[in-house]
């Protein structure tokens, strides 16, 4: 365990509690910038919207009028924490979104944001592992097999030939692979997490049906994102051909498979999971438009009905996870890199 | 680096003495030939990007672009030949149809098109510069600087701009192209900061920065005259892939329903088309279109990207 070195391990927490305090900050400030006396001096135009007067409008607009109304406004108030000073308030937030309390949704009312979340989050780590790991096994794979010198010459025209899909949003292939499976061929259902014929619980009939449903919000994140990782494995796998090793184990007489697999790609492999770290943020922005459109009841969802209903506790609530979920995963990347490539030493 | 842009430079004068034969006019040929930036791939990606600008110029001059606004045909009428669900066939009047309220299709994509490049184009500029900048800065100087600009960098690009700009969308409400690509432009400046820094600090130690140092050039001379110039593919690379993130971010805010309203945009129409169920009714050709034509426009920039790789790195030319 002595490998990774005192300073690193600070400096890399450091990273990850100023990620999570900046996203907070800015998802705290930003509804609210138009409050402060000064921004108005600057800014002309732009309004500040009371929560508590929005919430109160929301009733009327629903009941059609409100009785007594100046007294649930500093009801409200009370509730929302809005007599107090802005320094305070934020204190507040700050306390709560550390304890991971958003507070209660404004559009489905008792429930807490938490509790809804709880609900979205694991569809959406069950899609993204599973995406995540098809794409980096077929990206690698691929990117090896443009740089060996043995590949069948149809595969290394075929290969760059459906890398011209990596720059696609996966929003754009989600709907592509839609029309083409679900509308024209009906191999695939349309959206939705599972059959509405089937019982959620642990059986094979419902799990099934999760992986029958999960097959192409999975392909059109794979379809996307493979080519990223078979472009980083290109340029790793054109130094290592260079190497000496590599040389070496031909004149050694070993067999080409042998070659590819335990002496090129285990050696070009390693940097590419550092090359993750950078890529995970918009990973995850693709994924939550992709659950908009197939309906999944993920975070995008989650994010995108709160969006229609503005309920923003439900928005900061969605926005702040994701960001944590983001700048943890970069976190655990950069402290288990160091145990799997020994080349690695960190401030030595 | 820099030793590889050194290498692409010198490649014509180590050629020469193996060509004693030829004449001179052939060695321009084959050195013309050997011109990295004649790259297939790069002028492929450039032609697609200029054939959607010149879309957007031309299709203003010869097509009513006010159909963008006025449902003015048959509402879900396919394109020129293909009949819709009501067995009506697409006429000339719009030749790529329209949607559910009439609006036309080919109009949309002349005004909208062009929106979404000018919101890649001008929140990546923005970030360039702030990322020439800060990139220079904690590179050149050090020390307390450039710790700052690096952990400052490291937080940022973790956070996915998208949903940032998802909790400003939702408070402010309608924003205009300009505000929504400089906003998009505080998130895309990392990357080019952290690679301005690492190739600075490789290139203070290289002789010819050395050189420039003890000749006593200010350090202005140095780092716009003598390092800037070393950077240019990495700055060109690094450019388009911000084009690209800020399109794919601009058209996630616009498929989730936050773009700008009043604009014609090409994440807009595709929001429209989801919601008003053109997958189920078949209306292909109302989000399809606006697809494909997104799709083209990140082939080209991936191409343009792509060949600049091949430019900057020699390495990657013999395959």
């Amino acid at each position: 365990m002595g490998r990774i070195p005192l300073s690193y391990l600070a400096n890399r927490l450091l990273t990850l509690v100023l990620t999570v305090f900046i996203a907070a900050t800015l998802i705290w400030l930003i509804p609210r910038f138009p409050c402060f006396s000064w921004v108005q001096v600057l800014f002309q135009g732009l309004t500040c919207v009371d929560p508590a007067d929005a919430a109160l409008g929301r009733m009327a607009a629903g009941g059609g009028s409100v009785a007594d109304s100046d007294a649930i406004l500093a009801q409200l108030r009370t509730t929302y924490g809005l007599d107090q000073s802005y320094f305070t308030q934020y204190w507040l937030y700050l306390a709560n979104t550390l304890r991971l309390d958003f507070g209660l949704s404004t559009a489905s009312f008792p429930t807490s944001v938490a509790t809804m979340i709880g609900y979205a989050l694991p569809w959406t780590l069950g899609l993204m592992l599973i995406s995540l790991v098809i794409t980096f096994f077929v990206g690698n794979l691929l990117g090896a097999l443009m740089v060996w010198e043995r590949t069948p010459r149809l595969w290394k025209a075929a290969i760059p030939a459906a890398m011209v899909f990596t720059s696609i949003p996966p929003i754009l292939s989600g709907l592509l692979l839609m029309y083409v499976f679900s509308t024209q061929l009906r191999w695939f259902p349309l959206s939705g997490p599972y059959a509405l014929t089937v019982e959620p619980g642990w059986t094979f009939d419902f799990a099934s049906s999760v992986l029958y449903h999960g097959v192409l919000p999975a392909m059109s994140i794979v379809v996307v994102t493979f080519g990223f990782w078979a472009l980083g494995m290109r340029g790793l796998m054109i130094t290592v051909q260079g190497e000496d090793y590599t040389t070496l184990a031909k004149a050694k007489g070993l067999r080409p498979r042998y070659i590819l697999y335990r002496y090129m790609i285990r050696n070009a492999i390693l940097p590419q999971i550092t090359s993750f770290a950078l890529k995970i943020g918009l990973l995850v922005a693709g994924q939550v438009l992709v659950e908009r459109i197939f309906a999944y009841p993920g975070m995008g969802k989650l994010l995108y009905d709160s969006i229609l209903t503005q309920d923003y506790p439900v928005i900061q609530g969605v926005s702040f996870v994701i960001i944590m979920m983001t700048a943890l995963s970069v976190f655990l990347v950069d402290l288990i890199y160091p145990f799997i490539d020994p080349r690695i030493r960190h401030g030595g | 680096m820099n030793q590889t842009t050194e290498k692409s430079a010198a490649a014509p004068e180590t050629a020469a003495p193996d060509m004693a034969g030829l004449s001179r006019a052939q060695l321009r040929r084959m050195r013309r030939f050997d011109n990295p930036w004649r790259n297939p791939k790069l002028i492929l990606g450039a032609t697609l990007l200029l054939s959607i600008i010149a879309l957007g110029l031309l299709g203003r001059l010869f097509w009513d672009v006010d159909m963008v606004f006025t449902g003015s045909g048959l509402p879900r009428q396919g394109p020129v030949g293909v009949e819709n669900l009501r067995g009506q066939v697409g006429t000339w009047a719009h030749p790529l149809g329209t949607d559910v309220t009439g609006k036309d299709i080919l109009a949309l994509l002349i005004i909208g098109a062009p929106n979404s490049l000018y919101v890649g184009v001008l929140a990546s500029l923005i970030g360039m510069s702030l990322g020439i900048f800060l990139g220079f800065t904690a590179g050149y100087t050090g020390g307390r600087v450039d710790d700052v600009i690096r952990v400052g960098s490291d937080v940022m690009i973790t956070i996915p701009p998208l949903l940032i700009l998802v909790v400003v969308q939702a408070a402010y409400g309608d924003i205009t192209l300009t505000m929504m690509a400089i906003l998009i432009a505080c998130f895309v400046w990392q990357s080019p900061t952290r690679l301005i820094r690492a190739q600075v600090l490789s290139m203070r130690e290289s002789g010819y920065v050395q050189m420039a140092r003890l000749s006593g050039a200010s350090s202005g001379h140095i780092m716009f005259r003598e390092m800037l110039p070393n950077l240019v593919p990495y700055l060109f690379g690094s450019f388009i892939a911000n084009v690209t993130t800020s399109i794919v971010t601009a058209v996630g805010l616009e498929v989730l329903g936050l773009g700008p309203q009043r604009v014609p945009t090409l994440g807009r129409v595709i929001y429209d088309a989801i919601n008003s169920g053109a997958l189920i009714q078949n209306l292909w050709w109302w989000w399809g279109i606006p697809t494909a034509l997104l799709a083209v426009m990140f082939i080209g920039l991936l191409l343009i990207n792509l060949g600049l790789d091949e430019v900057s790195n020699p390495r990657l030319r013999r395959l």
